[in-house]
């Protein structure tokens, strides 16, 4: 008895070393961490399970019956996140390569699997060189099973990727479909096709790091979410995203203990907003402010950077926050801006996390680039967004709400549940200005009269009023007491019961 | 006494002007410029008079507006301030021609001390002693090098007019001098329109101490003891104190008689300073009188317990100074220290914008402590570009400069402001450094400790430990808070597994820059304290007040005494801790993670660029810079507008502008290059 426990031991040893000390040191020398390692920064001490550790490939070809490691290049199994249940895997580099083969794709499956089944996010740690080349039509089957699951999982349960070294070819699209992809600087890359395939085909010549690193995908192409400096801060991240999330679809968000009065005034935000029109401010400030703690977790920080998205606790509960950033691009709404809100609304959407969305949007960026890149399916994208979400949904109009932008920025028009303006806000078709220059064109020789015309339109309808009188706005709030109003506002929305016509689904305009 | 006054200022000073007066029972009227509409003087005056745009030229500079208010509105009087049109005796004698008073010294004493040189004789005459130096104006480099020749070097050349730094050169010899005066007069000529020059002897390792006197229309005249601002940066006082730590009884009475002797020669009434310069053999030589308010008169209220203001309306009003000489005391010690809106670590660039942040410590008398914090901005106002960055005076008195200083850390380490570039951590480094806590001053203290300029305070071996204690416990307390029951809405609370936030940390690690330390964390909740042990067996026990999301906590030490102040910010896994000056972010983490932490490599800030690029479509309308000019970190390069918003590109880092791509009107697309930088 004590020899068979003694070799339980061993054999779990030899998994525990996955390609050996000789590829850990190297590992090491890159600055990364191993699969295991990494897991033990994300997993709360003493809570990791490990699932088929001793799951091996099948092949033969190439004398790959050879080289048999324990695991197959991949730790899976279960942990807790500050008490919480997350499934998770981990590829490890130091095996093959961590590149997939059809067992390792097995493995994945079966967390996920579990984790749909029992209502518990998905956390991918990515670490691979790819398809195990030797298994050839094997491999790409493994990673079909993957990618199915990742859309079967997709509004099920939370799906987080990590990206900690190289993700390449279809490896990218499995992260790609999951609901948030971190990535860790440097030594980090996603692409379809590598460097040397580009030059080939279209003579451009790039680095990994240009076409796939972390910079590339969180401020230009926006696959990513955010990235880090090293594995462990982006894995402490992790937790931090994992803390604001419900660990399904069917249950409700965490409620978190917060030391932070509901009835909190914040008299600076009645000079928030500038004199002049044409001054920014940062709306970030009304956000952190307005949150429990302020504490906000923003998604996406550095791509089109004219809409703010992330998420922030009121009262304890999470909230998703959508808001126009008038510090960049005076808060148009574009093609990427679009996009990257419409993405948040949806994924808030699927796990019944509330919408605070907060508008100084002077309307949709003009020119050929925003038409031609096709502006009108984009934005509408947003507009869809909001429309279909069924979560509590409360607007709070800081300033301009303009044209069909008012529309789109969760109008009462479109459904949102309590819709509030402060008495800076100004609700209208546009500006003073243009409006002016299209109703009185005749007069436009004539400065005095057109002045006075001005002056006219902003009395009438640069305020909140117009709308508020029709019933488009609630109320018309004190920004100081923004966010007690709007903590009250959730509270009567806790038990909101919304119902769509039957449909498979709809259809938006992707 | 008046019924009501005008207070021709702005800022804190207005602000503590109507607060004498409001106690004294008189209504104030506040002027404000355009820029100034939302400004705390403003809220806090009976009535309000807008007197222009907001350049203070356009605005606090015109005579004629103050005294179209004063009519406007009943003002018997007015309140000048310091500053602006405060020793301007043309204002003065204006106001005299309008028939309301002036609340400060009579035109004559005003126009005898304006004048460095007519100051200097009218001092010497007085039997006040001055630097040897010229008296009369240097015609010539010539004679600038004759004259520095017979005082003896070092000298220092400064001009007539001059005040800031401005104007102002020290020589070692004849070739310095010639060069000085050269330099010295052109400046002072393109500064103040007045190339008048002297020259005096350079006094070495200088002190600023400096009299304050008050006199009445009586012809009483009193000294109430000195205050020491040898802590200046390129001349602006940056830390004052009352008394000095340096003078003795005897000092102090000659200084004193002196000054007193020469408020009595130009007939002085009011408030007023006499500045000297005083060596390190006790010897003082006059340097000017302020014939005004000053900045740091908070210290001399601390100590002897009077209101300046309140003596100077009642003064004004004709009143006889309440006091003799003999009834002047001096109790305790007072510290005050210059909050401005500048960034240390930037060189003290001025930096101006939102307040988004701004929470003075707690004013008034606690255990032996006063906390007094003289201001003109409250959280969510503006510091402006027009106007003095200073945001506020912090004050604090105790029976013993020790305990000032001590109150004056604490007080520092509690004081919150964000939003704007402040040099709060440096006041907190200099309240730190041994010397100054000797009183070891001189007027070159901040060139001579902080050779470098300011990169953060260097905090002790003992006080760090304590700091990376500070965080484990905060964690710890995060943690009990977090796991508590949620009185407020238990049915919410996720189902079972779901149980969030439980942590069974208790051997962990914390991590700070270099530092990666193994604490064992054992909590005592009947102490409501949290011991950690260091892995050399030190134990440091804290009790915290403080809740998740505070943002200044107090750690209370179980051994030793008092308490450690620190501002905190949650950041992922750890606290970003500011005390002391320093600025750490600090990680508490399990100890395998920070085992882990090890292999991670340290990645040095990425080189910036040396291009300045365009965030965003947009057209340039201003220009800020040439080719060939040194930029400093912050300074503003370029003005882009998009969307009809104006965007205001600034240097990252010190660097020459070596290349202008584009030209006020250029229209760029987002990434095109504006400027290239090269090595300053």
């Amino acid at each position: 008895m004590q020899e068979i426990i003694a070799a339980l031991d061993a054999r779990r040893d030899e998994a525990r070393l996955g390609g050996g000390q000789r590829r850990i040191d190297t590992q090491h020398g890159k600055g990364k961490l191993t699969a295991r390692e990494r897991l033990d920064v994300l997993l709360d001490p003493e809570s990791f399970e490990e699932y088929d550790m001793f799951v091996t490939h099948r092949t033969t070809e190439f004398e790959m019956d050879k080289q048999v490691v324990p695991g197959d290049g991949v730790v899976t199994g279960w942990g807790k996140v500050n008490g919480r249940l997350v499934y998770v895997f981990s590829q490890d580099f130091t095996v093959f390569g961590g590149s997939l083969s059809e067992t390792h794709a097995q493995k994945i499956c079966k967390i996920m699997d579990l984790a749909v089944q029992n209502g518990a996010p998905v956390i991918g740690l990515n670490d691979s060189g790819g398809a195990r080349i030797q298994e050839g039509v094997a491999s790409l089957g493994g990673y079909a099973e993957v990618f199915w699951r990742n859309v079967q999982a997709s509004g099920a349960v939370p799906q987080i990727s990590v990206i900690m070294g190289p993700c390449a070819g279809g490896a990218v699209y499995s992260p790609a479909m999951t609901d948030f992809i971190y990535m860790v600087r440097d030594t980090s890359y996603m692409f379809v096709t590598g460097p040397d395939v580009v030059k080939t085909v279209t003579n451009e010549v790039v680095t990994a790091e240009e076409l796939g690193g972390a910079s590339t995908h969180t401020q230009k192409s926006s696959v990513a979410d955010a990235a880090f400096d090293n594995d462990i801060e982006a894995l402490l991240e992790v937790r931090r995203l994992v803390d604001f999330l419900p660990l399904s679809a069917i249950v409700r968000p965490p409620k978190r203990r917060v030391n932070d009065s509901t009835d909190r005034r914040e008299m600076s935000l009645d000079s928030i907003i500038p004199d002049s029109a044409s001054k920014a401010y940062d709306m970030g400030e009304i956000i952190r402010k307005v949150a429990d703690e302020g504490e906000f977790l923003e998604i996406q920080r550095q791509h089109a950077a004219n809409i703010i998205t992330g998420f922030v606790r009121l009262d304890g509960e999470t909230i998703g926050v959508v808001a126009n950033q008038p510090m960049v691009l005076a808060g148009v709404l574009d093609i990427a801006s679009s996009k990257k809100a419409a993405r948040f609304v949806r994924f808030c959407d699927a796990f019944s996390i509330p919408i605070l969305t907060f508008v100084d949007v002077p309307g949709f960026l003009p020119g050929t680039a925003q038409e031609y890149g096709g502006i009108i399916k984009h934005g509408a994208k947003l507009l869809f967004a909001y429309a279909e979400a069924t979560v509590p949904k409360v607007t709070v109009i800081t300033r301009k709400a303009y044209g069909g932008a008012y529309d789109v920025m969760s109008s009462k028009h479109i459904r949102a549940d309590v819709n509030y303006a402060w008495p800076t806000a100004e609700i209208a078709v546009m500006g003073a200005k243009g409006a002016v220059e299209i109703l009185y064109r005749g007069e436009l020789g004539d400065k005095d009269k057109i002045a006075k015309r001005t002056e006219d339109y902003e009395t009438r309808f640069a305020n909140p009023f117009v709308a508020a009188e029709r019933g488009f706005i609630d109320d018309v709030i004190q920004p100081h007491g923004t966010r007690r109003r709007v903590i009250r506002a959730f509270e009567t929305l806790r038990n909101k019961r919304s119902t769509v016509p039957a449909k498979k689904h709809g259809n938006i305009p992707l | 006494m008046f019924k009501k006054i005008l207070i021709a200022n702005r800022g804190e000073i207005a602000c503590r002007v109507i607060k004498t007066a409001r106690k004294m029972g008189i209504r104030t009227v506040a002027v404000y410029s355009d820029a100034d509409r939302e400004a705390l003087h403003v809220r806090m005056a009976d009535e309000k008079v807008n007197i222009g745009a907001g350049p203070a030229n356009q605005s606090y500079l015109l005579a004629d507006r103050i005294i179209a208010a004063c009519k406007q509105t009943g003002a018997e009087a007015v309140h000048p301030g310091y500053g602006f049109l405060s020793e301007n005796a043309g204002f003065c004698a204006r106001l005299n021609q309008a028939g309301i008073v002036f609340i400060g010294p009579p035109v004559k004493a005003i126009e005898a001390m304006g004048d460095k040189i007519t100051s200097k004789k009218i001092a010497a005459a007085a039997g006040v002693s001055t630097v040897p130096g010229s008296m009369g104006l240097i015609a010539d480099a010539d004679e600038a090098v004759k004259i520095a020749g017979e005082v003896g070097y070092p000298v220092m050349i400064k001009a007539s007019a001059g005040g800031g730094g401005k104007g102002m050169r020290v020589a070692w010899n004849d070739g310095e001098a010639r060069e000085g005066f050269e330099r010295s007069k052109s400046e002072a000529a393109s500064a103040f329109g007045d190339d008048h020059i002297f020259i005096e002897k350079f006094v070495t390792n200088p002190r600023h101490i400096e009299i304050q006197v008050l006199g009445d229309g009586h012809g009483n005249a009193i000294y109430l003891g000195e205050r020491e601002c040898s802590i200046q940066r390129r001349n602006q006082k940056v830390i004052e104190e009352a008394p000095s730590p340096f003078l003795d009884d005897k000092t102090r009475k000659a200084m004193g008689a002196e000054a007193v002797a020469l408020a009595r020669a130009v007939g002085y009434t009011s408030a007023g300073t006499v500045e000297f310069i005083v060596d390190d053999k006790k010897h003082f030589y006059f340097l000017e009188m302020n014939t005004r308010l000053q900045v740091e008169h908070p210290v001399t209220e601390l100590i002897t317990g009077l209101d300046l203001v309140e003596l100077m309306l009642r003064v004004a009003a004709g009143e006889k100074l309440p006091l003799t000489q003999d009834e002047v005391k001096l109790d305790g010690w007072a510290i005050e220290s210059r909050l401005y809106a500048e960034d240390p670590y930037r060189n003290f660039l001025p930096s101006v914008g939102r307040l988004v942040r701004y929470r003075p410590p707690e004013e008034g008398e606690d255990n032996g402590i006063i906390i007094r914090n003289d201001t003109g901005v409250f959280e969510g106002g503006e510091i402006s570009t027009f106007y003095d960055p200073m945001i506020a005076k912090l004050c604090t008195w105790a029976e013993t400069r020790e305990k000032a200083i001590n109150a004056m850390e604490e007080a520092l380490d509690s004081f919150e402001v964000e939003g704007v570039g402040h040099n709060l951590p440096f006041l907190s480094a200099v309240m730190g450094q041994a010397r100054f806590r000797e009183g070891r001053l001189t007027t070159g203290y901040i060139a001579e400790e902080f050779p470098d300029g300011f990169s953060g305070a260097e905090l002790s071996d003992e006080r760090r430990r304590e700091l990376l204690a500070a965080a484990v416990v905060l964690h710890v307390q995060t943690e009990h808070f977090r796991t508590a029951p949620n009185e407020r809405d238990t049915s919410l609370l996720p189902s079972a597994h779901e149980t969030p936030f439980v942590s069974s940390l208790r051997d962990m690690a914390v991590i700070c820059g270099t530092c990666n330390e193994k604490v064992s964390v054992r909590a005592e909740h009947t102490a409501n304290a949290v011991f950690v042990t260091f892995s050399d067996g030190q134990i440091i026990g804290l009790a915290p007040y403080w809740k998740p999301g505070e943002t200044v906590a107090s750690l209370y030490r179980v051994e030793g005494t008092g308490r450690l102040r620190v501002k905190v910010d949650a950041i992922t896994g750890g606290f970003r801790l500011r005390h002391g000056g320093a600025d750490l972010n600090m990680r508490v983490v399990t100890p395998r993670t920070a085992e882990l932490m090890k292999i991670m490599p340290v990645k040095l800030p990425p080189d910036l660029s040396k291009y300045l690029l365009c965030p965003m479509p947009g057209q340039i309308v201003r220009l800020e810079v040439t080719e060939g000019q040194v930029v400093e970190a912050g300074q503003v390069l370029v003005i882009v507008e998009a969307m009809k918003m104006e965007n205001v590109l600034r240097a990252e880092k010190r660097a020459r502008i070596e290349k202008l791509n584009v030209a006020v009107g250029s229209v760029l697309a987002v990434d095109e290059v504006i400027l290239e930088f090269g090595e300053a």
